[in-house]
């Protein structure tokens, strides 16, 4: 794989990249508005799943046979690429999971076997079905207690409060990067250095914030990052987990099968060491492989200039959507990504979501698999746009003219 | 009129419109104008709980047959009840057991009818079959 060489920022190049983009819905040109759910795939990623499964197509670790072993060797480099983008430390910190979900589950299950009845896991008001679960099976099984960090009205943290609920039984913060309802960007340096001087962990949910912003893992001093390749470009199905190397050691395997062994005997078995510890039996191969290139296709973006362009499309949307009478933008954190948000007084969401789906434009409705988050806010859900680098003004014109309309018919 | 009938006769009000947005703004008419369920039947025991709407279903029998009025918090689902009231209303249980709704599918409605889409809908038509299968052999 060469290196791309990194291009200056240009919408229509990028576009041309995307060929989901190119559609028709329902007669109309796709105005694809739901990134925080998934996004779509550069021709870069397409190429690399089709050579994979045309040409490549092996079990990995395990075979004597050239294509065994050219299939390991491109699975290992795609680790040690993210790596590489993530500034991790070692390429054994790097685990490959089925995704955010399951990354946040393994270390729900191998970390807590580490924790004793009466230990504290804070999470924060506004996270994902997915941070919060984990978490409550984990405190049913081992006693533990699961404390709420609160949020003000804007969607931001409450960092005094916060403070204040840390503590030496304090033993994890597990806490989202971005929230994918708000858009908020947590201060994480800040929450990871308090929860560090108690002597707590932190795992950080990057499901939202590894497709918009430059993650450095070492910069922000986490003990764990989760995300999902299929938001950042890649396929679905795989997903990493980072952790830090000596605390990987210390945790017992997840799940136990092939591959994540040394020696087996019926009488005693010894583990293999990381990162093949934590990844039992044969793995998503062309996932891995291909989350590899869609980091390839990532370094050749300059993602300072695409951040800069996505935060000016959610201005420029949220400017012209606070004319409308009765519109509630909610998630107004200072720092915030590029998701929109918002209710229409007398409105259901999911009205809205389906005239404008009718319309071509793919919004995602509902309560975004953040529950409680709604019950803050005393609403039943919100209508959300949220936007990659590939998006455009143009389309945030569709976007306004779609949902005029609707509002005409619904209203 | 018989429950086909019936079925025909929105399949052939249906085929008048020329595109999505048309047959969207019927339905949403239907779900203005109909105040489908009494403030008192908007109860958690009639509630059937949807990822996205919600949708509330009352049912009663009289003179043997199946009488059934419902609500939802969101309209275009409101709309689709009043549909498949229209159709369902005043039917024996047996006739309503044995039913296929084929005509949400022939009008181009049966995404809302699908277990994906989670917004009661579904749920609803399963109630109104259950509720039905009370009253058969009593
Ligand atoms: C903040 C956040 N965390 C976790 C997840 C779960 O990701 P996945 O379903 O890919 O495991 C999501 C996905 O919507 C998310 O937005």
């Amino acid at each position: 794989m060469a290196d791309l060489i990194k291009k200056p920022f240009n919408v229509k190049e990028i576009r041309e990249q995307f060929p989901a983009l190119r559609q028709k819905i329902y007669g109309k040109n796709l105005v694809y508005f739901d990134n925080g759910a998934t996004s779509q795939k550069p021709q870069l990623v397409l190429d690399a799943i089709n050579l994979f499964y045309s040409k490549e197509n092996a079990n990995i670790h395990r075979g004597v046979h050239f294509m065994s072993q050219k299939a390991t060797t491109e699975y290992e480099a795609s680790r040690i690429r993210i790596q590489k983008y993530l500034n991790a430390k070692k390429s054994e910190e790097i685990i490959f999971t089925k995704g955010a979900t399951d990354g946040i589950n393994l270390v729900a299950f191998s970390y807590g076997e580490l924790l004793q009845a009466g230990d504290e896991i804070l999470i924060s008001a506004m996270e994902h079905h997915s941070n919060i679960v984990p978490w409550q099976m984990l405190c049913l099984r081992k006693g533990l207690v699961l404390k709420v960090i609160p949020i003000n009205k804007k969607g931001e943290i409450l960092m005094e409060e916060y403070e204040k609920m840390l503590s030496r039984k304090t033993k994890l913060v597990a806490i989202t990067h971005i929230s994918n309802t708000l858009g908020t960007i947590n201060p994480i340096k800040e929450i990871v250095q308090k929860a560090h001087s108690v002597g707590a962990k932190v795992l950080v949910d990057g499901a939202q914030s590894i497709q918009h912003l430059k993650v450095d893992v070492r910069d922000l001093d986490c003990d764990f990052f989760v995300f999902s390749s299929h938001k950042v470009f890649g396929p679905t199905g795989i997903g990493v987990l980072y952790g830090k190397e000596d605390l990987l050691d210390r945790m017992p395997p997840y799940q136990g099968g092939g591959d994540m062994i040394s020696k087996v005997t019926f009488e005693r078995t010894t583990y293999n060491e990381l990162p093949f510890k934590f990844e039992a039996g044969t793995p998503h191969i062309a996932g891995g492989i291909c989350l590899g290139t869609a980091f390839e296709y990532l370094e050749s973006i300059d993602m300072v200039a695409a951040e800069k362009h996505e935060r000016e499309l959610a201005k420029y949307a949220e400017d012209i959507l606070d004319t409308f009478e009765g519109l509630h933008i909610i998630g107004e954190a200072k720092n915030k990504t590029s998701v929109v948000s918002f209710t229409v007084d007398g409105l259901h969401p999911f009205d809205i979501g389906t005239l404008l789906d009718k319309q071509g434009i793919a919004v995602r409705t509902g309560h975004h698999c953040t529950q409680p988050l709604m019950d803050f806010f005393k609403i039943p859900g919100t209508v959300r746009a949220s936007f990659a680098f590939y998006n455009t003004r143009q389309e945030i014109d569709l976007f306004v003219e779609a949902f005029e309309k609707s509002l005409s018919m619904l209203k | 009129m018989s429950i086909e009938e019936k079925q025909q006769e929105i399949i052939a009000e249906f085929n008048v419109f020329d595109d999505w947005m048309e047959k969207y703004e019927y339905i949403i008419d239907l779900g203005k104008d109909l105040p489908l369920i009494a403030p008192e039947f908007k109860t958690d025991d009639r509630l059937i709980e949807g990822c996205q709407s919600r949708v509330w279903l009352h049912s009663e029998f009289k003179n043997n047959l199946m009488e059934y009025s419902a609500d939802s918090d969101a309209i275009i689902t409101k709309g689709i009840i009043g549909l498949l009231i229209q159709v369902m209303n005043k039917e024996t249980p047996e006739t309503i057991l044995k039913t296929d709704l084929h005509f949400i599918k022939e009008i181009g409605l049966q995404e809302h009818l699908s277990p994906t889409r989670a917004n009661g809908l579904l749920g609803m038509v399963k109630r109104m079959k259950t509720e039905a299968l009370k009253y058969i052999n009593n």
